[in-house]
């Protein structure tokens, strides 16, 4: 026997081996696992929500189709009109001080300080702690009778005479939400817009520099550009996020005073689980999915697409 | 704040002082007159357990004693039960979804108005309830609207405790003010806040979106002047001149408030009063247990307080009726159990008086007794201050008044309906009529729908 007689003698490879050689077999394995997850928690839960907002189901009983009532009945209902109102209100106030206050810590911590790496780990607490512990501490901090803040102001600096109603009237209620809110959205802003300012190359700065350009100037024509794709994109997870809170001001107000911090999800889960109407809770949230595609669009389609990232000049 | 700390606040707050020790021992049987009748035949079955679910305790020995006595029922019995304590807000979507599906738990002591949302789906309690009244004195007025099927003789539940609400207020600064007790009639009853807030102690109820006290608030308001959301036959009746009356008072009473009262939720009148902050409110026997309980292990500022609280009924007694309601522990058995029996005999062992009893007075009376032979309970001669939570079980107004109990009651509660129609005019933010309008649109909505 020699090289040339030798025949390699190899096990048909049995069906199963077959099988998962079998390239569209694999993938569609491969698949399963995510598809199936998606299925199940988030195809599955939406179609129904949607479906139970043409009904009238109550928790603990059947339905029936009542088509468009919910939503008729519903633009009548000037709480939810209200809810509508104070949604917008809430998520462009809150969203704008975001990035706002988070570009400018994100600036801030892209030089080169002391203690970066631990300033900005530090950094991303509020954001990391459990949302209904902070929002219990606002509460308190809050509280008409105990507020830190009166506390300080009246009984220490003997600057104000008498404690802050902080929630007792609805646009003080508003407006302490809205801090509560940025104070813990700034760092999620902060640190991906510091990412994304990490990657603008030194090069481009030291051009601009050489050419003569003032500090405004390189901002205008150097960071912002550039920094606009990561920033569409952590502008539409902003705007979802707290277009959809829940947790801070159901844990705060619960809605009050008088429904004037009421959320759209605050009011959807009000009205369906202890008000037992299921339909009209979900016909709520489902009221909410058209604000949030056009926040969607709005942020992919007028920020994120600049000719040049495409890959042509500049534009 | 007169040197109550934040930190004293949190504790109370957390309301985490356990009654057991500084209450005493168990106190022996008290003398509990009791008639000699047979117990209905409810042969347990054989390997039987039961899986039961209650709301989570206000008060510690709540908790604590409601397992004691479930734990003797296992000994003497060998059922083996176990019990989950669900928050209050939690409790209704669970049941809902028990009875919907047909599993879940086998027992369900809850909310007052839930039996009668699904008394198709829940045993019969009837001969259960007529054994117990007959043994213990009858039963309360309020433990028969919320046990039987209104308008009815059945019974469809055993009400097992009636957590009534009463006029908490600071004895001294109420005679500072010139009045020896608050007065019943309701004008008077305005002076004497108007006059505790120029002493500077003002008196505060909640007006936030809070499940027991600012539901209180509204439905006492209203009750007083005679209104009423729904009519006996369940039609909508709120637009009426008694509920102007009772808004325009309601806004009059806000006056004299601390500020921050449309934000309170339920433990907020709580922290006020036990921080002085507020002389008089409407609440539970909580307070005071904290500040008697807290006294008794030593804290001098508790102890103070506890000493010149006092309670009485919610003023503006209607047609000689008092304008309150209680929160009443409604206890109902599936029909989905497979030990109908077992559970049965749970919920009797759990009424017998060695254990209700033993509850009663652990918990110092924060679930008055149904069974009207318990007035003679040790629990009520501990203490002659919380006499004002003893007769909760003879409230004649209830959950949705003066019309059936529904889904529709339970919802309107539950959207605060009533609350906001009152802080929209306490506010300022609209006018008695508008008020008005805007319930009846919400209730009309919500009781069509049953």
């Amino acid at each position: 026997m020699d090289a040339t007689t030798w025949k390699p003698s190899r096990a048909e490879p049995n069906w199963l081996a077959r099988l998962f050689d079998y390239k569209p077999f694999l993938i569609f394995i491969c698949l399963l696992p995510a598809v199936g997850l998606l299925l199940a928690f988030l195809t599955y839960p939406l179609g129904l929500g949607i479906y139970l907002a043409f009904t009238d189901t109550e928790i603990g009983g059947n339905g029936e189709w009542v088509g468009l009532d919910n939503f008729i009945s519903l633009m009548d209902d000037p709480i939810f009109l209200t809810s509508v109102w104070n949604t917008l209100f809430y998520t462009f106030t809150a969203t704008v001080l975001k990035f706002a206050l988070g570009l400018w810590l994100a600036l801030l911590l892209n030089h080169h300080i002391p203690f970066k790496s631990f300033l900005r780990a530090i950094i991303l607490l509020p954001y990391i702690t459990p949302t209904v512990l902070s929002a219990i501490a606002f509460w308190w901090i809050y509280d008409p009778q105990f507020s830190i803040i009166s506390y300080v102001l009246v009984d220490r600096l003997h600057i104000l005479d008498h404690y802050i109603d902080f929630l007792g009237t609805p646009w003080a209620a508003r407006w302490s939400l809205i801090v509560a809110n940025v104070w813990r959205g700034i760092p999620f802003v902060a640190i991906t817009l510091l990412a994304g300012l990490q990657t603008i190359s030194p090069s481009l700065y030291e051009a601009a520099l050489l050419d003569g350009a003032s500090p405004w100037q390189s901002f205008r024509h150097i960071t912002s550009p550039l920094l606009m794709p990561i920033l569409a994109i952590v502008m539409t997870f902003s705007v979802l996020f707290t277009f959809t809170d829940f947790q801070l001001v159901y844990a705060i107000t619960r809605g009050g005073p008088i429904n004037s911090t009421h959320l759209m999800a605050t009011l959807a889960f009000q009205r369906g689980i202890p008000g037992a109407q299921l339909g009209e809770g979900a016909a709520i949230a489902v009221a909410m999915i058209p604000f949030l595609i056009f926040a969607t669009l709005f942020s992919y389609y007028a920020l994120g697409r600049r000719k040049w990232q495409q890959g042509s000049d500049n534009d | 704040m007169t040197g109550f700390t934040r930190r004293d606040s949190i504790a109370v707050g957390a309301g985490a002082i356990v009654g057991a020790g500084a209450l005493g021992s168990t106190p022996a049987l008290s003398a509990i007159p009791v008639a000699k009748v047979d117990p209905p035949k409810q042969p347990i079955e054989a390997g039987a357990t039961l899986r039961v679910i209650r709301p989570t305790k206000f008060v510690d020995p709540d908790e604590v004693v409601w397992n004691e006595n479930t734990a003797k029922f296992t000994k003497a019995t060998g059922v083996q039960v176990r019990t989950d304590f669900v928050g209050w807000e939690d409790i209704r979507a669970q049941v809902a979804v028990a009875a919907r599906t047909g599993a879940g738990p086998d027992v369900v002591a809850g909310w007052a108005n839930d039996p009668h949302l699904y008394t198709d789906k829940i045993l019969d309690m009837t001969e259960l309830a007529t054994y117990l009244g007959k043994k213990y004195g009858g039963w309360g007025r309020l433990p028969e609207i919320y046990g039987k099927k209104f308008g009815t003789n059945q019974w469809i539940s055993i009400p097992m405790g009636c957590g009534g609400g009463a006029l908490v207020y600071r004895k001294s600064w109420v005679n500072e003010a010139g009045y020896a007790a608050p007065p019943d009639d309701l004008e008077k009853f305005l002076d004497l806040c108007r006059k505790l807030h120029k002493n500077g102690h003002p008196v505060g109820w909640a007006l936030g979106n809070s499940q027991g006290d600012g539901n209180g608030t509204a439905t006492w308001l209203l009750w007083a002047h005679g209104g009423y959301q729904v009519d006996e036959a369940g039609k909508v009746a709120i637009n009426r001149k008694e509920t102007i009356a009772a808004l325009k008072y309601g806004a009059e009473l806000y006056k004299t408030f601390i500020p921050g009262t449309l934000s309170w939720l339920d433990p907020s009148n709580n922290k006020a009063y036990l921080a002085e902050e507020i002389s008089m409110t409407s609440n539970g026997v909580s307070i005071y247990f904290v500040a008697k309980t807290g006294g008794a292990k030593g804290d001098a500022n508790m102890a103070r307080i506890a000493a010149d609280t006092e309670h009485a009924r919610n003023p503006g007694s209607f047609q000689g009726r008092a304008p309150e309601a209680a929160n009443t522990l409604n206890a109902m058995v599936f029909k989905h159990t497979k030990y109908p029996n077992a559970a049965k005999e749970y919920l009797r062992f759990l009424m017998e008086a060695d254990q209700y009893d033993n509850w009663l007075t652990q918990c110092l009376g924060y679930w008055a007794h149904p069974l009207l032979a318990f007035d003679q309970s040790d629990c009520w001669k501990s203490d002659p201050k919380i006499l004002a939570y003893r007769d909760a079980q003879k409230m004649t107004f209830w959950d949705g008044y003066k019309g059936p109990i529904t889904a529709g009651a339970a919802a309107a509660t539950a959207e605060y309906i009533l609350v906001q129609m009152f802080a929209g005019v306490c506010a300022g933010q609209s006018t008695p009529e508008e008020a008005v309008k805007e319930a009846e649109r919400r209730l009309t909505r919500i009781y069509k729908k049953g």
